[in-house]
């Protein structure tokens, strides 16, 4: 016990050695939204390769953090042309109705060292859920690399109707994987 | 009972290669008759489960092949008959080691592609098959051509194994078909 309270006071002696910044230009060229499905028993890799993130991220101030996306759903890459051709259909993402979907951050929670989480709103096919995403947040000079993952349920935003509903074939379950390059701005 | 089989022998495949080799003909035609059926679909869940059949049961084809191929190595085949030409008997041998060929080329090729494609095998949706190459769109449907094409190939060879297996009991009247049938009476 007295070890832990030992590591825990160095861990915060230390702190404020860590130059605070924050972090609020995000490098859209350097990041990536992917996600990984499960048809068959089998992960499959895809992405969405248009989006644009907004962050405002000081480690010292997380009640006045902020993280937006809003990506666009055509841009949606599930490794196969077949594959991209039905997720635009009415059944999934119908991105002729919904060409967009967001994300707003309303909190954040620090998890103990570069580790936060992060909760807000997600919509996707006019349908809106809360959702949580832990991430890490490492720095390297004047930027910061943001990683994180969370699953996000398909059937909460009726993504996958009809025939596609059953998840034997396309699991509920979708990992999403964010990956961004973020700069402490002037 | 012991003593009738030793003289029968030579001249018929044992239990173990009757086995494999017939439940490698029904394996192979529903194979190829799964193929074609399979790849004009449109994209459904029926098509994902469809796949994934086929590559389970392509997987087990390669499993069976690879054990035919040990059973070949330890045994020697019952000898061609002895009336047949040199020409006979060099076309019944490169015969069977093109049909050996492309039992192992064309789950092999199949599974490149999955590869390829993006889509890992995973052996009944629980065993992981290691993935032989990276993603890549071109390589995969160049893979999907090859594996195509072999089968084709399969397909006429195999055609033309069974019309020397007729030709050898109908017309040269010897046992080459019946001792690869199992034996029902006493």
């Amino acid at each position: 016990m007295h070890k832990l309270i030992a590591i825990l006071t160095t861990g915060l002696a230390f702190s404020p050695l860590v130059q605070a910044a924050e972090f609020n230009h995000i490098q859209t060229e350097k990041s990536t939204l992917g996600f990984v499905y499960k048809q068959m028993g089998v992960p499959v890799d895809g992405s969405f390769n248009k989006f644009a993130a907004q962050l405002n991220f000081d480690p010292a101030k997380l009640n006045t953090a902020k993280a937006a996306l809003d990506l666009d759903v055509t841009s949606i890459d599930t490794g196969s042309d077949e594959g991209n051709d039905e997720v635009a259909t009415k059944a999934w993402f119908n991105s002729k109705a919904f060409p967009r979907a967001k994300f707003e951050s309303a909190s954040f929670k620090a998890l103990g060292g570069n580790r936060y989480e992060v909760t807000g709103k997600m919509s996707i096919k006019g349908r809106t859920q809360t959702v949580t995403a832990p991430f890490t947040l490492t720095q390297q000079g004047n930027s910061a690399v943001v990683d994180g993952a969370f699953i996000l349920k398909r059937a909460d935003y009726a993504i996958g109707e009809g025939s596609w509903s059953d998840f034997g074939t396309v699991a509920n379950e979708i990992q999403i994987k964010f990956h961004f390059v973020a700069n402490a701005g002037k | 009972m012991q003593h009738r089989q030793q003289l029968n022998f030579s001249n018929r495949y044992t239990s173990t290669a009757m086995s494999l080799h017939w439940l490698m003909a029904v394996l192979l035609v529903c194979l190829f008759a799964v193929g074609i059926y399979m790849h004009e679909l449109p994209l459904s869940p029926w098509k994902l489960q469809v796949y994934s059949w086929h590559k389970w049961a392509g997987v087990t084809a390669f499993l069976l092949v690879l054990a035919r191929l040990a059973w070949r190595f330890s045994h020697r085949p019952p000898p061609l008959p002895i009336n047949m030409s040199r020409s006979a008997e060099f076309a019944a041998h490169a015969g069977h080691a093109l049909l050996y060929i492309l039992m192992v080329a064309i789950p092999l090729t199949g599974w490149l592609m999955s590869s390829a494609k993006g889509i890992q095998t995973v052996y009944f949706g629980i065993v992981p098959i290691p993935d032989l190459l990276a993603k890549n769109k071109e390589l995969g449907k160049l893979l999907r051509d090859v594996h195509e094409i072999l089968n084709f190939i399969l397909a006429a060879v195999v055609i033309g194994h069974i019309g020397a297996a007729l030709k050898h009991h109908l017309i040269d009247k010897d046992d080459v078909l019946t001792r690869m049938l199992p034996r029902f009476k006493r």
